[in-house]
């Protein structure tokens, strides 16, 4: 009797647990099954690859700040980066600058390279701001300190971010040394203009920065602010050696963000 | 035990209900932080931590600093700590409680707040200092529990408390330094990149927890019969005063290294809090009234006619837990943001909702002291009556 | 000698039972008894066209959650953005441009059974509900 009636349950406490992992299961076997007719994931057919995505800014191929703003414009349209400094909006404040977010912007070089500190710049560079974003390092401080893996980095490099289980703690903002990330304070879509539906927006207290186009990469689109350039950008495989982006690293001299702390950026600069 | 603290005066009840109503006032605007977001602190894009996390930061140096009366207690067989080493152990529930509160309200989607067991990720510090708060917490509830229990039924505590007992020791040096290892371990952020920074958060640990104990002690005796002894209190007030003295000490040698050596990404953070930059100095008087106030504090620590003397010792402890406040509460985190990794000088000021939820914060970690204060007092009444 | 089965405090231990089973039941007050009517759902002239979902009828009723979940896991942590269903027919992983493409009355389709379930997903604080509107 105390027997059966111990099997029963155990019996019944298995059954439970299945009944309750199969449909986890079922979605999953998916992955593993050689069975044509299981469901499966797989990537697009246009899909770009890389071992080590990398960019190239030719500095030299823009001679105004007035040249950064259709590229600047490119990116935060297409991944729906609120504006939260339009005067013109009906509820702008001045304290609205502590809620900005960008993913690009411009930056002097004293500030873009403060660790290579220049009061003897030449007339150019002293005039002409740099483009600045997330460097994708090969060894980013951030994806450390992530206490949930939220941000992470993909096989390719990518630096990226996992809007969904983020819990805005913000500790990769305060390990970022590039200062290139941004916290949705509020709500961001009263600040965004036109919305792109092939992006999402972002929720209230999530951390966000520039995703190096990984959704436009997946499609076989180059990132928008490459698009945008007219051709003062250069994105490629730093490991394949007929990409552009190694070209232009072998023929020309380029320098890095903040070099000494040994984040490994994937952004260079030929100033 | 815990009916004892539904049986008090009316003092006590007026006391709890004044600390009830700051806390329904601040979670009225946590509530709406909740709904709108961090947007209504004076956090921004280049300060992104601010109050909060510094309450955090200051609140773990006064729960480690129990483990003052522990230590001498259960390793050296202090006698005259015996009395007192609850009332360490029990601030340390408040203190972390206040701790984790804090970083609750600073979770920009607190509900999402158990993705970090769901997710567990070592290589990240705040990982470790949640296992270290929370192992602390637990370890310092059941240990003041069943030691407090023992007491009032007049019987030794289980034996199985003692080893607790010992790892609690060296835990509380954890909680700090795993703490001061969230900054310390940041590339881009010359004011925390610093070896010292572990020792020099303890230093002020032991000094502004067992400051407060201090004070503490004395208004337990003046409103409850229960007397901590001189000589526990002497004895602590000379653990206070090594300990100011070192945290001053090592303030130094972190002041010279940044200074002397000149290098902008560790300098230019000490010069904003002490002498401003580009203008903005925000911080400059407090940060000077925080080093006048430790001063002053180890001259009076120093000198054993002051020392002995329990009111000025008393009125020193007050001057110490606010210069050290200041420093941990308000410079060390906003400090280690001002310049900005790309060299910009943006200001954090906490507006007044952030004030009240901090408030609020504080008054819960009052109440749950207060609470479990009365059960110790009572218990002790009790066992002298 | 008083007696063993005595109840002590009776008014109050009752009263407060009663209190008690009267909270604890409030959800069935509060709907005057009564259940309410499951919701009809409505397909889109597109969704009804198309015949098939993703997958089954019956495994989208009861599963749509969990397979949108493997397509966030999969989209944002893995980079995989096409679902191949058991018939081989590929997909694009995406709420707003996929689901929502076909399903675009989200107010008669999604919002009346999670308004049923008394469920609260909060994917359209970010995933764009309207693709085919302008804001």
């Amino acid at each position: 009797m105390e027997k059966s009636r111990r099997r029963f349950l155990k019996v019944a406490g298995i059954t439970a647990l299945g009944v309750g992992a199969k449909p986890t299961w079922d979605v999953l076997a998916s992955d593993s099954s050689h069975d044509a007719s299981q469901p499966k994931v797989k990537k697009g057919d246009k899909a770009l690859s890389a071992e080590q995505w990398a960019m190239v800014i030719d500095t030299r191929k823009f001679t105004s700040e007035e040249d950064l703003h259709p590229i600047i414009e490119a990116c935060h349209k297409t991944h729906n980066v609120p504006d939260f400094l339009d005067e013109e909006h009906e509820d702008y404040k001045p304290a609205n600058k502590r809620h900005e977010i960008k993913w690009i912007w411009p930056e002097e070089y004293k500030h873009a390279f403060p660790s290579l500190e220049n009061h003897h710049v030449n007339d150019r560079v002293k005039a002409l701001p740099f483009l600045v974003m997330c460097n994708h390092c090969e060894n980013p401080a951030c994806v450390k300190a992530c206490p949930t893996k939220a941000t992470f980095k993909r096989d390719d490099g990518i630096v990226l971010m996992d809007f969904h289980r983020c819990i805005g703690c913000r500790f990769c903002m305060a390990a970022c040394p590039y200062g290139s990330r941004s916290f949705n304070f509020r709500d961001p879509r009263p600040y965004i203009k036109d919305r792109n539906p092939e992006f999402p927006t972002r929720m209230k207290g999530v951390v966000e920065k520039c995703n190096f186009c990984a959704e436009r990469l997946a499609v076989g689109k180059m990132p928008a602010c490459v698009e945008a350039s007219n051709g003062a950008i250069a994105f490629g495989d730093l490991n394949d050696h007929e990409s552009e982006v190694s070209k232009w690293l072998s023929e020309n001299f380029t320098i890095r963000r903040k070099p000494g702390l040994g984040t490994g950026p994937a952004l260079y600069y030929i100033v | 035990m815990l009916e004892i603290a539904f049986k008090g005066s009316k003092k006590y009840y007026g006391w709890i209900l004044a600390l009830l109503g700051v806390i329904g006032a601040a979670g009225l605007c946590y509530i709406w932080q909740f709904v709108y977001g961090l947007g209504i602190t004076g956090m921004s894009r280049d300060v992104s931590w601010g109050f909060y996390i510094a309450q955090f930061t200051f609140l773990v140096g006064v729960a480690a600093g129990g483990v003052m009366l522990v230590l001498p207690y259960y390793l050296h067989d202090y006698k005259a700590f015996g009395k007192i080493t609850i009332l360490g152990e029990f601030l340390a529930v408040s203190a972390i409680c206040m701790c984790l509160m804090f970083i609750i309200a600073d979770l920009g989607q607190p509900m999402r707040a158990f993705n970090v067991l769901l997710h567990p990720t070592p290589k990240s510090m705040l990982f470790w200092d949640m296992i270290v708060l929370n192992g602390y917490l637990i370890l310092n509830i059941v240990i003041g529990w069943k030691v407090l229990e023992a007491e009032r039924n007049s019987a030794p505590p289980p034996a199985w408390i003692k080893p607790l007992i010992y790892l609690s020791i060296p835990w509380a040096f954890g909680i700090h330094t795993v703490t001061a290892w969230l900054y310390c371990g940041l590339p881009g952020r010359g004011f925390w990149l610093t070896a010292i920074l572990a020792p020099r958060f303890l230093a002020s640990a032991f000094a502004a927890g067992p400051a407060f104990l201090l004070l503490l002690v004395f208004l337990i005796r003046k409103i409850t019969k229960f007397d901590a002894g001189t000589k526990a209190i002497r004895t602590l007030s000379k653990i206070i005063t090594y300990a100011l003295i070192a945290n001053v000490f090592f303030f130094v040698c972190e002041v010279f290294v940044a200074m002397y050596s000149g290098i902008p990404e560790h300098m230019d953070h000490l010069t904003y809090l002490f002498f401003g930059l580009h203008g903005h100095g925000v911080l400059v008087p407090w940060m000077w009234a925080s080093m006048i106030l430790m001063v002053i504090s180890i001259i009076l620590l120093v000198n054993p006619i002051t020392r002995n003397n329990e009111s000025i010792l008393a009125l020193t402890c007050v001057l110490l837990f606010i210069g050290t406040w200041i420093d941990k509460g308000m410079g060390m985190i906003s400090g280690g943001f001002v310049p900005s990794p790309t060299h910009h000088v943006s200001e954090y000021v906490p507006t007044c909702p952030e004030l009240i939820i901090t408030l609020g914060i504080w008054c819960t970690g009052f109440l749950i002291l207060t609470i479990l204060y009365k059960i110790v007092v009572t218990v002790k009444e009790e066992g002298m009556a | 000698m008083p007696d063993q089965k005595q109840m002590y405090d009776k008014g109050k231990v009752v009263a407060g039972l009663v209190i008690f089973v009267v909270l604890i039941t409030f959800p069935f007050w509060y709907n005057h008894l009564k259940a309410a009517p499951a919701p009809q759902l409505e397909l889109t002239k597109k969704a009804q066209a198309a015949k098939n979902c993703v997958r089954s009828k019956d495994y989208m009723k009861a599963e749509h959650m969990q397979l949108l979940d493997v397509w966030r896991e999969s989209v944002v942590r893995n980079g995989e953005r096409v679902y191949v269903n058991e018939e081989g027919k590929e997909f694009n992983m995406s709420l707003t441009n996929t689901c929502l493409d076909c399903h675009s009355n989200k107010a008669e389709f999604c919002d009346r059974c999670h308004n049923y379930a008394s469920v609260n997903p909060y994917c359209w604080d970010c995933h764009i509900d309207n693709p085919k509107e302008k804001k």
